[in-house]
């Protein structure tokens, strides 16, 4: 499963990447929401998938049995999946106000603040 | 429970949330904006001298013992920092008072001002790098909104490349951590620097350190990634470029210091030269970008740029001496750059534009500002007895120690080329006299609420002005004990031991033991 995925993330990676550098502003933004997703997937991989195993502890003991899912990465995936929400919601946002003034869906003309 | 470490992240939310309730009363959120700083400034002198006296200070919350909750823990740097962040709430928040428009306090400028400062000082305190990067999250979220406040063509097309390249670098920022957790199975910095040594890929420890150092780099604005910064400060109201230009550069750049020097103590074998030659880049690149400029923001924008090479060079010579200097030049920079910017409100405020060309005659029309802007600007050059003396003369001494003696020369020329662009302003808008041209639409009037056009009440801008302008004095003629401060902050960086057994306590014992034991033998048995 963990080279599928890996190969999957760099794939995301590497589109989100290309999308980023094309002119177009709407494009800038899928490619920061792609970008997005796959830093989330990369931290589920990288901290090891473990398959059905929840991390409960069973009554009566302290320490839950044998090898179980870890938890703290799915907590921060979590916390990084709301945040990238937050903020990319306030990028769309942000492309829509900056195209109804400039009236460009081009980076190309948003240079006015360049020189 | 030390509520010292907590309260400087808690007060700014706090009063975040009593402007929000205060939503349509002006006068209201303007109190609690300077009385919520004013509080902010007392408790981060209470945690400096709980830290003074005893070296760290830390707060596990939720009760969580590290390394299993998230710490916050204070060390002198994250002290200092944090007096600096309250200073600059403050000032900021009284010139806002006179500065800002309602148009924008409408909008929840206050509210968003606080947020930004809660993001600040979490990043400062925080000791879990997860928890960094919430804050930094929290931190940019705020600058986002607070850039585009006012909606104007310029601030769209600033805020975009603003806004892309400090994602792309927090999405850096969260792949690293990614990795760093896959490796050492854990989040809280200080058992990361203890498993961190016992790692069994050293080669990819490398590769995490240059990730950090990239993602950090571009907050904090290093060459080749500093492009965001000068196309967008120049653009919001003064008070909100002040407010950026002081604090938001100088979180990356703390964060750099706080991950070499923990963390990454190791790859500086490799990670040195890196640094150092970006820093010595940034330092020509930024400094040279300003002289071809004729927008007083956009220079002094710039040399924002310019300057972060100097923190940066500081980490990178990494001996005591020069992460001292390193950190001197970060408490002068906050001081003196937040004031430059505060000082090219007021001649925009006279004179209606931030145009070199268009100004001029200001020596002669207000003096004492002259004055401020003289102290400010000489001191960013690096001229004695002033703050930026001292912490230049610090680096390039810890520089010849280091036998880096090219990066030292450069280091000097670019002092020289900051004072050209620095005396370009001085002839420009305080020397010369008005241009014919300058019909200056705005002199002296402002729109008030009712329309009427009313004087600006100048006074509540020229306080912070001169406050600050007295610091950066202040902070020359005291070189000698803040120096001393500063080896403190020198010492504790590169003896890091202390940091991680102020923040684990007696679990420092049980985890080296658990390093000690490789995993396969610890199922077994």
């Amino acid at each position: 499963m963990e080279p599928l995925m890996a190969v999957a993330i760099g794939f995301m990676y590497a589109a989100a990447i290309f999308l980023m550098l094309r002119r177009s502003i709407v494009k800038l933004v899928i490619g920061l929401m792609l970008l997005t997703n796959a830093a989330n997937l990369l931290i589920f991989t990288s901290a090891g998938m473990t398959r059905g195993a929840p991390p409960l502890i069973p009554e009566g003991m302290l320490a839950p049995e044998g090898v179980v899912a870890d938890p703290l990465p799915q907590a921060v995936v979590l916390t990084a999946i709301v945040i990238a929400f937050g903020v990319l919601a306030f990028a769309v946002v942000l492309i829509r106000r900056a195209y109804e003034i400039v009236k460009a869906d081009d980076l190309d003309k948003m240079k006015d603040t360049d020189t | 429970m030390r509520p010292e470490v907590a309260l400087p992240v808690l007060l700014p939310l706090l009063s975040g949330a009593i402007s929000l309730l205060f939503w349509r009363s002006r006068p209201m959120q303007r109190f609690t904006a300077v009385a919520g700083n004013l509080a902010l400034m007392v408790v981060s002198l209470w945690l400096f001298t709980s830290v003074y006296q005893e070296g760290y200070v830390t707060i596990q919350m939720g009760g969580w013992e590290a390394p299993y909750g998230i710490t916050l823990v204070a060390d002198m740097l994250s002290a200092v920092m944090i007096v600096l962040t309250a200073l600059i709430g403050l000032v900021i928040a009284v010139y806002s008072l006179a500065s800002t428009g309602p148009d924008h306090e409408k909008f929840g400028y206050y509210p968003l001002m606080h947020l930004l400062l809660a993001g600040v000082s979490g990043a400062f305190l925080t000791g879990d790098i997860f928890n960094l990067y919430v804050w930094f999250e929290v931190m940019l979220v705020a600058s986002f909104a607070l850039l585009i406040l006012g909606g104007e063509k310029a601030q769209m097309e600033g805020a975009i490349k603003y806004v892309t390249l400090n994602l792309l670098a927090s999405v850096i920022f969260l792949t690293a951590i990614g990795l760093l957790y896959g490796m050492v199975g854990t989040l809280n910095m200080a058992d990361i620097a203890l498993r961190l040594h016992e790692a069994e890929h050293q080669g990819m420890v490398e590769v995490l350190a240059v990730m950090f150092m990239v993602a950090f780099g571009i907050k904090a604005a290093a060459f080749p990634l500093f492009f965001w910064l000068p196309a967008s400060y120049h653009t919001p109201p003064v008070a909100v470029s002040a407010l950026f230009a002081g604090l938001l550069t100088k979180v990356g750049v703390y964060s750099l210091f706080r991950v070499f020097t923990l963390m990454f103590d190791d790859t500086m074998d490799y990670t040195q030269d890196l640094l150092i030659w970006g820093a010595t880049l940034t330092m020509v690149t930024g400094v040279l970008g300003a002289a071809a400029q004729y927008e007083f923001r956009r220079i002094l924008s710039f040399h924002i740029v310019s300057q972060i090479g100097y923190m940066i060079l500081g980490l990178a010579l990494y001996t005591p001496l020069a992460i001292a200097g390193g950190v001197f030049a970060i408490m002068h920079n906050i001081v003196v750059k937040t004031n430059l910017f505060l000082i090219s409100g007021i001649p925009r405020r006279l004179q209606g534009t931030y145009q070199l060309k268009k100004m001029g005659g200001l020596y002669k029309e207000r003096p004492w500002l002259a004055v401020a802007f003289f102290l400010s600007a000489f001191s960013l050059a690096g001229i004695p007895p002033l703050s930026g003396f001292f912490a230049k003369f610090v680096i390039v001494r810890a520089g010849i120690e280091a036998e880096a003696y090219v990066v030292t020369g450069i280091a000097l020329a670019v002092g020289f080329m900051t004072l050209y662009s620095m005396v370009k302003i001085w002839n420009e808008v305080f020397w010369k006299s008005l241009p014919e041209d300058n019909l200056v639409p705005e002199r002296e009037t402002v729109v008030g609420d009712d329309g009427r056009m009313v004087k600006p009440n100048l006074w509540l801008m020229t306080l912070p002005v001169g406050v600050l302008a007295a610091m950066s004095l202040l902070i020359g003629v005291f070189a000698e004990p803040l120096m001393g401060l500063m080896n403190t902050i020198g010492e504790q960086l590169l003896n890091p031991q202390g940091y991680i057994e102020a923040v684990l306590g007696d679990n420092v014992d049980v985890i080296e033991a658990l390093i000690e034991t490789p995993a396969s033998e610890e199922v077994s048995p």
